[in-house]
Order: structure tokens, then sequence, then C-alpha cells
């Protein structure tokens, strides 16, 4: 089978993001320029996001490996955006750095590109390629300050714990493919049948934990709050908000299509994770004085809310999902900007110990503000965009009837704020009169400053005036369930 | 559009004390004070231009009648709008509101004096979030507000708290506070969305709209189950006693001006929630709850009382004497009779007023002796000026003495709710005799008894003196005419009392066995 140009039209952002890579790899082969291959990456990245817009005019569209869908380029967007956000934060970052400084960007485009064929693959061979696309790239950028040990143990951590989950993940592909003599989606699908056996319980359950492991599912979680504490600020950023948007949609996305995923066994054991992952999560939290393994804990407790969506299955929750992803992202993209940006330039281990952060508001205002809405956001207090995803989440839960899933949604809001409380009474109490690092003089005109302010000014105003987020997820949604 | 404004003015002003803080401490309290003052006088046009006493017996068919209404939609997807609307019951809390908004900037003039733009920021957020709780009649808007008013208040507590003895940190007790009422928030959450889902179940549509939400049909036991989630939340906020822990915590570690807000008007947004949502939405399930609620009103009176008897730290007393007098509260609002919810309302605003005479009371004493430990007061009259005598006005509304509105709050919820439920009554007014006990424990520690030193402390400034003679005036206003108040509320009572009576005239009839 060829491929047509509608095809290549189609796959245009995926194709611009490899191309840019490329780029970068031969400019820095034949000049280092740290500005030029960061505006170069932005350019791109930039480019690839245009691409999107003309490619939804043509939407839906299946090549044999990827479906070109709604969902497929809702995740896009967010993968590219969050892309985006890390480079202006790596550019910052990454500045004083005394070691090469161009490769990030190389590897950074290398996992975006990994994500969007993940968050676009109907076959399992994309799915395999594509998360491997995203999490080898992501090895060299979490132990990219190799020198600090925290980096390099966060790097070596997770590729080992990858390597482990990526294992289960095939042997579960193997044991379907066993089963069904299929390696796509819809094959999978009417190859199982109604009744899908041992054979294809165990595989579906298989490839449940593979991709558990990189959503950081309880009990699979353990690598987290490490690897995040570990990792350079703009990994850790891209880890907790590309490659998460892109596992969750392809778990989604296998969720709603094939019945094994649906079996009532594999259901009782996805809830159950859920109520796990949102409790365990938020209570690892609770006594956490890092702000990066905090935030790496509480993303683990949005992922179990996230799951409660997934166990719906029905009705709302892609929607649910739409909503609370672009949710999600934003916060995090927050948080984890204002941690970067307070710890750029590089000069050791990232400044994310909670007495860093004492008294930032008599220093840095706004960017405390940043920081203010996005805790606020995360506990989802209304005012933020946090709350409409909390509250789809609850509505969910509340039209199934689940109500130990809502309980736990509850609960774990409720352990939840006790933590975020913290973090943001530490912004404004008293200065101490400690040694302390402190964000750029001029952080607000950088690109990195520019980003944490628009998100947090989209914050508020999707918490405020939701509807357009709704309206667009709604689209998507609606594309997808046909 | 003027009820938007209402609830933007004071956001607005938010912004800019922060903002004028740079130049100086004394433009973010004038403009707070300004802001406020505003707020009130706009409250008080609208009351006398407005037709508040029309009684609507005629029309009783309808649905909900507002003297106001402003409405645009903000969530179409789930039917949810900016509806906004004003009757006389939110008028007068909103005007309480900005009274007390005016009095809380004012008794922090002198006590606040670190980051006074931030803390005016929050102030002012907290009382925009009341008025906007007062206003919303879209459920989702209302939750909104109802959520939204914490994070300011939490900051009030964490940030300019006293940090008391032993492990009781202002931090501590701004979490407790806030995780108290955001979990029980969450309940409320969850059950307007069980609402929302039954009435899409039965006519295909979402709506969060109070007066569509009324109509819809329910069985017993989902609204049952709804009421629970709305009458925790509102019990919380009360508070009523099993769920009452953040309150002697956060009044006791709050400044004073927080704790003005929060036994003023924080207190009143969750008896006015009752009155708006819990008894329209769930009659039925209501009227089946009444007897719970009333037994807990009940224990709450005692509860408080004998536990206020016991506290050595003054700002605790008067925390615990709160919760005597929303047991109160609680009882008037399940009797459901007009006459009782009539004593309701008289009892939030003097029960507003008295609180916060006693709270400032007690932040001025904290300014002088630098203690609010009872055990190091005490032969303090005639050394403080006027402070004793004022205190001695408020200890007496506090108890219920005839003459303030205190007393009519109380006699008109014992006698209106005496029909209904004799034996509630009977063993409620029992409370009378402790609140007696603990207000003169207040007085005799406090002002009587040895002298714990020598010298003569600061009288009254005009500034506190102010506040103190406008505070005592409303009380004994409202205690000798309380008409103007009782015929704005008298519609917007009646209207709650038609729409959760339609039971309780037949429970009537049975207690009293008249035909």
């Amino acid at each position: 089978m060829t491929l047509t140009a509608t095809q290549l039209m189609a796959l245009m952002p995926l194709i611009l993001v490899c191309a840019t890579a490329i780029g970068v790899m031969l400019a820095i082969a034949w000049r280092r320029h740290h500005t030029a291959i960061a505006t170069f990456t932005a350019v791109g990245l930039n480019l690839a996001l245009l691409a999107l817009i003309g490619v939804w005019f043509m939407a839906p569209l299946t090549t044999p490996l990827l479906a070109i869908d709604g969902l497929a380029l809702f995740s896009a967007a967010l993968i590219l955006v969050a892309a985006l956000a890390c480079t202006t934060l790596a550019h910052a970052y990454l500045a004083h750095y005394g070691g090469p400084r161009e490769e990030f960007y190389l590897l950074l485009l290398c996992a975006t590109a990994g994500g969007l064929v993940l968050s676009a693959s109907t076959h399992l061979a994309t799915l395999f390629f594509g998360l491997e696309l995203v999490s080898m790239p992501l090895y060299g950028m979490l132990a990219y300050t190799y020198r600090e040990r925290r980096s390099l143990e966060a790097g070596v951590k997770y590729l080992v714990l990858s390597a482990a989950a990526t294992a289960f993940l095939l042997f579960g592909m193997a044991l379907l493919f066993a089963e069904t003599g299929h390696l796509d989606f819809a094959g999978l699908v009417s190859g199982l049948g109604d009744d899908i056996g041992v054979w294809g319980l165990a595989g579906a359950a298989m490839m449940i934990i593979g991709l558990g492991f990189k959503l950081s599912v309880v009990p699979f979680h353990m690598w987290t709050p490490d690897v995040y504490e570990g990792g350079p600020g703009p990994a850790a950023t891209f880890l907790a908000t590309a490659s998460k948007v892109a596992v969750f949609t392809v778990l989604l996305r296998l969720v709603m299509a094939s019945p094994a995923f649906q079996a009532s066994a594999l259901h009782t054991v996805l809830a159950v994770l859920a109520v796990l992952t949102m409790l365990v999560g938020n209570l690892l939290a609770v006594t956490q004085s890092n702000l990066k393994r905090l935030l790496g804990y509480s993303s683990i407790a949005h992922f179990g809310y996230l799951l409660t969506a997934l166990v719906i299955g029905d009705g709302l929750s892609v929607e649910a999902t739409g909503v609370y992803l672009v949710t999600y992202m934003l916060t995090t993209l927050g948080a984890f900007g204002v941690v970067t940006l307070i710890s750029s330039p590089y000069g050791g281990s990232d400044a994310a110990a909670l007495h860093h952060y004492r008294g930032l508001f008599w220093r840095r205002p706004y960017l405390t503000a940043v920081l203010t809405i996005t805790m606020l956001s995360m506990a989802g207090i209304p005012f933020t965009a946090g709350f409409i995803g909390k509250f789809y989440i609850v509505a969910l839960g509340v039209e199934a009837g689940r109500w130990w899933l809502v309980g736990a949604v509850i609960a774990g809001s409720a352990i939840g704020l006790f933590y975020y409380l913290r973090v943001m009474v530490t912004l404004y109490l008293a200065e101490a009169g400690m040694q302390r690092r402190d964000a750029p003089e001029d952080w607000a005109v950088q690109a990195g400053g520019l980003m944490v302010l628009v998100v947090a000014v989209l914050v508020i105003v999707l918490g405020i005036y939701p509807a357009p987020m709704i309206d667009g997820v709604r689209v998507v949604s609606a594309m997808m369930l046909g | 559009m003027t009820l938007l404004w209402l609830i933007l003015i004071p956001f607005i002003g938010g912004l800019l004390c922060w903002q004028a803080e740079r130049f100086g401490p004394m433009p973010p309290r004038w403009i707070a004070l300004g802001t406020m003052l505003i707020e009130l006088l706009i409250t008080l046009g609208l009351w006398f231009q407005g037709e508040y006493h029309l009684a609507n017996a005629g029309t009783a068919s309808e649905a909900v009648r507002w003297s106001m209404e402003w409405r645009v939609p903000w969530i179409p997807r789930f039917g949810i709008d900016v509806h906004l609307a004003l009757d006389g019951l939110s008028l007068v809390l909103i005007a309480l509101t900005g009274f007390l908004g005016m009095l809380a900037v004012l008794c922090s003039w002198n006590e606040i004096v670190k980051r006074v733009g931030f803390f005016h920021l929050n102030l002012l957020w907290i009382l925009g979030g009341v008025v906007g709780v007062f206003l919303s009649i879209d459920l989702f808007l209302f939750f909104f507000f109802w959520e939204m008013m914490l994070v300011p208040m939490y900051f009030l507590i964490a940030l300019w708290g006293h940090s008391g003895s032993e492990g009781r940190t202002r931090i501590r007790a701004a979490t407790k506070f806030f995780i108290y009422t955001q979990a029980s928030g969450l309940l409320m959450l969850v059950s307007i969305l069980g609402l929302v889902f039954v009435h899409h179940a039965n006519t295909g549509e979402y709506s969060f709209d109070y007066a569509t939400l009324m109509q819809t049909s329910l069985s017993e036991s989902t609204a049952m189950w709804l009421m629970l989630g709305f009458f925790v939340a509102f019990a919380v906020k009360l508070p009523v006693v099993p769920v009452h822990g953040w309150l002697p915590d956060a009044h006791a570690q709050a400044p004073t001006a927080g704790s003005v807000d929060l036994a003023g008007i924080l207190l009143k947004t969750a008896a006015y929630g009752m009155l708006r949502f819990a008894l329209p939405l769930f009659p039925d399930a209501s009227q089946a709850f009444a007897p719970v609620a009333m037994t807990l009103g009940v224990i709450g009176i005692f509860y408080g009382a004998i536990l206020a008897c016991g506290q050595q730290d003054m700002k605790r007393l008067i925390a615990y004497t709160s919760i005597a007098h929303m047991g109160f509260v609680l009882i008037g609002i399940y009797a459901g009779t007009e006459l009782a919810l009539q004593g309701v309302v008289l009892m939030m605003v003097a029960h507003a007023f008295s609180a916060a005479g006693l709270f400032i009371l007690s932040g001025q004493l904290y300014e002088r002796l630098n203690t609010r430990d009872m055990r190091q007061m005490g032969g303090l009259w005639g050394r403080l000026g006027s402070l004793p005598g004022f205190s001695l006005c408020f200890v007496a509304a506090s108890l219920g003495m005839p003459g303030t509105a205190n007393f009519l709050g109380e006699f008109l919820i014992l006698f209106g709710s005496f029909p209904v439920a004799p034996g509630f009554v009977v063993v409620a007014s029992f409370g009378f005799v402790l609140a007696a006990v603990y207000s003169l424990l207040l007085m005799q520690r406090v002002y009587f008894g040895p002298a714990q030193g020598e010298g003569v402390f600061a009288d009254l400034d005009r500034r506190e003196y102010l506040m103190m003679l406008s505070l005592v005036g409303l009380v004994l206003l409202f205690g000798l005419y309380p008409q103007p108040l009782l015929d704005t509320t008298g519609a917007a009572m009646g209207e709650v009392q038609r729409l959760f009576g339609v039971v309780s005239q037949s429970t009537t009839l049975l207690l009293t066995g008249a035909p």
C-alpha cells in the first residue's frame, strides 16, 4: 500500500518535528550556538502546531499504523505545547551549563516525535515504537546534568525500571498476538470476540502494567519521586506533562476500543488501582519537604483521578479526560516552570527544597502568584482551571453512580489540600535569613518567565470562563466516538 | 448589573489595596474602608428603593420571586448560568456584610502593621466571596463562591494570626479550617451534581438553576442522601456540634478582623445556605430530618455553653458561645414556622453584632494587655476607660437580655418553634441559664476580682469609640424596633415557610391535636 498525498499531509506535524530534529543535529555538527538552536527548535515546534490546524480540517484519517483523529490531534496539540514550554525553560536553565547544551533540544524533539506517534497509534507496533521513542531520549534528558549524582541516578533508575516495564508490555503484546493473530487494535477487537479467555486477559493485564508504570499508577509508582527530584527541571517538566499525556491517550484508546480491557475482572482491577493511586499518592505527598518530590506524588494522585474516567469509560468520560488533561498539563507546566526558573541558570542540583521558597512572595510577588495559582488549581479550588477538571471527574463518578470512586476522589482531595496549603503558606511566611537561590532579576522578560505567566493567566481564565475549552474538547470527543 | 457590581466592587477594591501598598500603609486602609462603605451604601440604597415587604401570599403558586435578577449564560454545556438574584434575606445579609466589613477594616487599623496591602486584599476578597454566596442562585455559581472565599480566609489566619501555646499554631488552625470546610464542600458538590443528574435523567436537560431544580421529583431515599450532602456542608460551617472542631482554633488564632468576619458573616452563610437551598430543595427530606437536626441544635446549645465556661482564652470563650447561639438558629430553621424563621434572621443579625462587638473588644484588650489569657486579667474595671462598659453591653446582649436584638431573636425562635417541637423548646430554654453563667463568668474574670497590676491603660480612641457606639446602637435599635428588618425579610421567609411548610402544617396539627 502506498502513501497518498493526503496521508502524507496528515502526518505533517510529525514530519516537521522529525525534520527539526535532523536540522538540529546537523546544525550542532556545523556550529554550536545555544540560543540559535533553541530558537530553531521553537520555530520547528510552532510550525508543527500550525500544521496541526491544517490537519484538523482533514481529520479523521487513518493510515495503517496511525489514526489521525480528534483524540490524536488533541493530544498532539498538548504534547507540542508542553514541548515548547520545555524548550523555553531549557533555554534559561542551560544558559550557563558547563557541558554541551545543544543536544538537550535534540533529545527533546525526538521525545516529542515519539509522543506524537504514541498518541496516534492504532497498532501495537506503533504503540511500542512510540513508547520507546518517548522513553529513550528521556533517559538522556533526565541524566543530562550527569555530573550531578541525583540526575544520573534519576536517569539510570528510570532506564532500568522502564526496561522492566517494557518487558511486561512486550510480553502482553505477544500473548495478545498469540491469542488473535493480529497486532492492530481493530483486529484485536474482532479477534478476541466477547469471551477473551485467560491468555487474552493476561495479555491485557500485562499491557496495563507496562503502561501503568509510565503513568506511575500505584503500585508501579516507586520511581516517580526520585526521578522527578533528580532530573533537571526541564526534563522533569517534559516527563510530567508531554510523556504522561501521550501514554494516557494511548491507554484511553486501548480501553475504549478493546473489549479485553473492559472485561469485568480487569475493570475491577482498574477501579481498585484508581482508588489506590489517589489515596497513596496523596498520602505520601503529605510528608514531603521537597517541592519536586511533592509534585511527583501529586501527579500520581492526579492520574488516579484520571483513571476514574477510564474505569467508567462511557458518556462523559472522553470529555472529562480531555478537560482534565488540559487542566493538569497547564497546572503542571506552571508549577514545574516556577521551580525550574528558581533553579535557573543551572548551578548544581535544583532548588526544590521547600525552605528555598520560604518568603518568596516578598521577593518575587508575581512568580509567587503563579505558583500559588498552580497550587490552588491542583487542589481544585474554584477560579482556577483545576476546579473545572475536578468538577468533571466528580460529575462523571456521580453520573455513573460509582460512589466508591467519588468517595476516594473526595478523600484524596481533602488530603491533597493539606500539602498544597503547606506549600502555599510557605511562600508567604517571613523570610528566613539563610542563603538562598532565586530566579534571575529579569525572569519575567525571558521566554520561560513569559511562558509561566501565560500559563497562570490561562489557568485563571479557563477557571472563570471554561466554555471554550469544554466546547473544544466536546468536538474532539464527538469525533472520536463517531 | 447592580448585583454584579456588588460582587465586583470588593474584588476590585482588594486589588487596588494590594497595589496601593507601595504608597505606604495608609492608602490600603482608606481604600478598603471606602470600598466597604460604597458596598454598604449601594445596599442601603437598594433597601430604600425596593419593595421587599410585599407579602406574596396571593402568588404562592408561582415559583420563587426575586426583587432583582441578573442572568447571563456561562457554561452552556451544563446549563450553568451566572444567575444572581436579590430578595429581602440576601439584602439584609449583604448590608450586614458591608457593615461588618467596615468594622473589620477599622479594627485592624492599628493591629495589622505588616503587609497591609496584601492583608486588605484578602479581607476584601473574603467579603466579595460572601456577597457572591448571598447573591448566586445558580448552584454551580453558589458552590464556586462558597469554596472560593476559603482561600483568602486561610491566608488571613495563617499569615496574620496569633500563634497560641503548645502546638496550636496559626498555620495549623488555618489548615484545619480549610480542610474541614473544603472537604464538606465537596460533599455538597456531589449532592449538587446528584440533583442535577437526577434532573437530567427526568427531563434530558442539564440545569443548575435554583428554580428549575426545585421542581425535580426525587425518590425518598435519594432526596435524603442529597439533602445530607448539603446539610453536612452547612453544618460544618454553622457549626453544628460533631463537626465544629475547626471553629475554636480558627477564632483563637485569627486576627481580630478575621474573627469578626468568621463569626459575623461566614457562619451566617451556612444558615443562609440552609434557608435558601437545603430546605426548599428537599422539603420532605428536611422535614424527616428535622428531629435529628433539632437534637443536634440542642446538643450544640449545651455543649457550647458548658465548654465556654471552662475556657481561659477570651476568644475561645466567645467562639464557644457562637456554637451555642448557632444551636438556636438550627432549631429555628428546622422548626420551619414563619415566626421561627423570622427569629432566625433576627438572631443571625443580632449575633453578628454582639459577637463582632465581643471579638473587637478582645482585640482591643489584646492591643493593651498583650494577652487574651483571662487568668492574667482581672480587676480591669476602672483601668480601661469606657471599654468595660461596652463589654457589659455586649455581654448582656450575648446572654439575651431583653431590649437587645439577641433577646428578640431567641424569643421568636423559641416561641415559633413551640407549636412544632415543644420538647426541644423546653430543653433549649435551659440554655439561657448557661448563657447567663458564661457571660457573667467572662465579665467576672476579666473586669472584676483582684487586680493583677497597677496603672491605667489607654482609653478608647475616637475610632474605637465610634465602632463600639455604632454596634451598641444597632443592637439596641433592632432590640427595640425590629419591625423594618422583619418587614424586609418577611416575604423571603414566608417563601421558605411555604416551600418547607406544606408538610409542617400537618405535623403541627398532629402535635397540637387540633382538628
